[in-house]
């Protein structure tokens, strides 16, 4: 479904990416794990197109999507929820979801949409009316996955969802990224660094450090690896 | 409050004195007068003195205000009492004000002056409302609003002169190039955010004004255009003696000729442009492409992850912004019947992004009440002459500090939970 061979993206001189290859099949839940400065957002960034990748190719259901404009991937069916959340914060929570319909055929089946994003996060139909900015860390995780659903993609890329949320909110989204995957039938690309959680929800699994993928195999092979507990499992995320 | 703390902001005031010294010495305390041959200069010290003081006192009661903050004071106690005019209210004061603007010709006070100061403060806050789409809703700071106004009088100006079309005409072509002019505006500047922006914007309302001086066989140059024609009453001109085959507004509805019928037509004129303004603001905001103005304003990072096209949504806020501030612009060439580039100055721009800002950012309401304070306030003190910019300045300094985010500084969301009242 999304294919991504020999991706080098630069910032300036520096190389981000050092010839990056990866799949991610139709309907799989794939992570990439990886420490920080790896290249696991500028990843995510270079196939939604937000960053440009200086060579190799991103092909998505057998078309080359590399120089493509991000508002075109989106409107294909690959659409990110960014590193941070990036909740417009000045926005109220139903404006925020209605930004992620931007894209999807200017809102036809949007109260059915929107219904089912309250379906899969109750609480934000409780904060509907509220900014968005007042939501706490884990409701702005929500509705950031919310308003991603909202573009109805094939693709969901996931940046590090879990970061600065309390223990017990990120278990439930990961809950609900399971749920997306299976009942609405939403291909995940996740990228995490919280390892032993990524690890246990994928089907496929890579690891990403200086810019290459080194490790690549089943989610529950790479929780078994040897390296990679000792990397990435055993010092960090206990949770 | 300790001793401490008094004896400090003590110290400070006689600072801030120093200061104004240093200031209003040279500036005010030193006036040239002519008197028979040459120059003399006469000082007039009570004045300077008289500001002085003012300054320290001032900077003393900011002081003691600043140093309790927990208690009740007198200042929070007036801030507090103008936060009450908002959300709720602001629905109220909107239909209060279109009312009151609707009969204010008719008022028995209501002369030529005040007929006149009005058609300007209604001038401003179109730009304002105008300016409020590109800065407040869309977040793209342009200092340089006043070209499209600019652009907007000259089209309306040529094009009325040069073929003799109705203003009804003209109008609308005049918005026509002020976007297109916008969008010209637009490209250069789409990579470029916050500061950087503001300097390219600065820029492009010099280079709009250096043309319209330097190009001498379109614009006239400095000299301006004259004779441009006023508008008419759906065809009938307000002239005392119309042309042969003519009939003039007071002859078709059987009035005394008046000047004021003319000045009225303005009044009413401005107030629904200006009403249109903020009608399709409200009315765009709901839009998804209003939001997605909202949205990039927000983070622009998050609008690519999600599909909008910051191109297309930047280039229609300048387009749409400009559209508005050439409306104004033509009917500012036709209420003066004559335009230079002296009219056109970045001063205008400062004034503009003044009201907007003051107002608070994104506020349809703030930038009435600022347009009526700052443009009212000038005007009250016009006897002053020079000085009264100093009025200007000290209304912008009250409006920061009584309420840093501007006057209505509350984003109102486009949409409410069902049984809301709306």
């Amino acid at each position: 479904m999304l294919k991504i061979s020999n991706i080098q993206t630069f910032y300036g001189k520096i190389q981000a990416l050092r010839g990056v290859d990866l799949d991610v099949n139709d309907g799989e839940i794939v992570s990439l794990i990886g420490s920080n400065g790896a290249g696991k957002s500028t990843l995510l960034m270079t196939i939604s197109g937000v960053n440009k990748a200086k060579r190799g190719n991103i092909i998505f259901n057998g078309e080359n999507i590399e120089n493509k404009q991000p508002h075109k991937i989106v409107d294909m069916g690959i659409c990110q929820v960014p590193e941070g959340r990036r909740i417009f914060s000045r926005l109220t929570v139903e404006e925020n979801l209605r930004l992620g319909a931007h894209a999807n055929e200017k809102g036809k089946y949007f109260e059915n949409d929107i219904k089912e994003v309250y379906d899969l996060f109750p609480v934000l139909s409780d904060r509907k009316t509220q900014r968005g900015g007042t939501l706490s860390g884990g409701e702005q995780q929500m509705l950031a996955i919310g308003r991603a659903l909202m573009s109805k993609p094939k693709v969901l890329l996931l940046d590090e969802p879990s970061l600065g949320i309390a223990p017990k909110l990120v278990n439930q989204i990961f809950v609900s990224i399971k749920n997306i995957n299976q009942e609405k039938n939403v291909t995940i690309f996740l990228v995490e660094q919280n390892a032993k959680k990524a690890l246990e929800l994928a089907d496929r699994a890579y690891v990403l450090v200086n810019g290459k993928v080194t490790i690549k195999g089943s989610g529950q092979e790479l929780l078994k690896n040897k390296d990679i507990q000792a990397a990435y499992l055993e010092g960090g995320a206990k949770n | 409050m300790e001793k401490k703390d008094i004896i400090q902001s003590f110290k400070d005031s006689l600072f801030t004195g120093l200061i104004a010294l240093a200031l209003f010495g040279p500036i005010v305390g030193l006036r040239t007068a002519s008197k028979g041959e040459g120059l003399f200069i006469t000082p007039q010290w009570e004045v300077v003195f008289l500001l002085v003081g003012l300054c320290i006192l001032g900077r003393f009661l900011i002081n003691l205000n600043s140093a309790r903050k927990t208690e009740i004071t007198f200042f929070s106690k007036i801030t507090s009492k103008f936060s009450v005019i908002t959300e709720d209210k602001a629905k109220h004061f909107a239909i209060t004000a279109i009312l009151f603007a609707v009969v204010f010709p008719f008022l028995p006070f209501t002369d030529r002056y005040f007929m006149d100061v009005a058609i300007m403060i209604l001038t401003y806050i179109m730009l304002g409302w105008g300016l409020n789409i590109v800065v407040g809703l869309a977040g793209l700071l342009d200092l340089g609003y006043v070209a499209f106004y600019a652009v907007g009088a000259y089209s309306y100006a040529l094009i009325a002169t040069t073929f003799g079309w109705s203003f009804w005409i003209c109008l609308p072509l005049a918005g026509v190039f002020a976007a297109f002019f916008g969008i010209l505006l637009g490209f250069p500047v789409l990579r470029l955010r916050g500061d950087y922006l503001a300097i390219v914007t600065l820029g492009f309302g010099e280079i709009i004004r250096i043309i319209l001086i330097n190009w001498y066989e379109v614009t006239n140059g400095p000299d301006g255009i004259t004779g441009i024609p006023r508008p008419s009453f759906f065809g009938l001109p307000f002239k005392r003696s119309p042309d042969e085959g003519e009939t003039s507004f007071h002859l078709f509805f059987n009035l005394e000729y008046s000047t004021m019928h003319r000045i009225i037509f303005l009044y009413y004129l401005i107030l629904v442009l200006a009403l249109i303004t903020n009608y399709f603001t409200l009315k765009i905001r709901k839009l998804p492409v209003g939001r997605a103005w909202e949205a990039l304003r927000e983070d622009e990072i998050a609008c690519k992850s999600l599909g909008v096209n910051p191109t297309n949504t930047k280039l229609t806020a300048f387009a749409i912004g400009a559209m508005f501030g050439g409306f104004a612009g033509s009917f500012f060439a036709t209420r003066q019947a004559f335009i230079s580039p002296e009219s056109f100055t970045f001063i205008e721009s400062a004034i503009i992004v003044a009201i907007v800002v003051l107002g608070g950012m994104g506020s349809q309401t703030g930038v009435v009440l600022a347009s009526i304070f700052l443009i009212g306030i000038t005007e009250m003190f016009r006897d002053l002459e020079q000085y009264r910019m100093i009025a200007f300045g000290g209304a912008m300094v009250l409006i920061m500090v009584f309420k840093p985010k501007g006057i209505l500084a509350n984003r109102k969301p486009t949409i409410l939970m069902h049984g809301d009242k709306k």
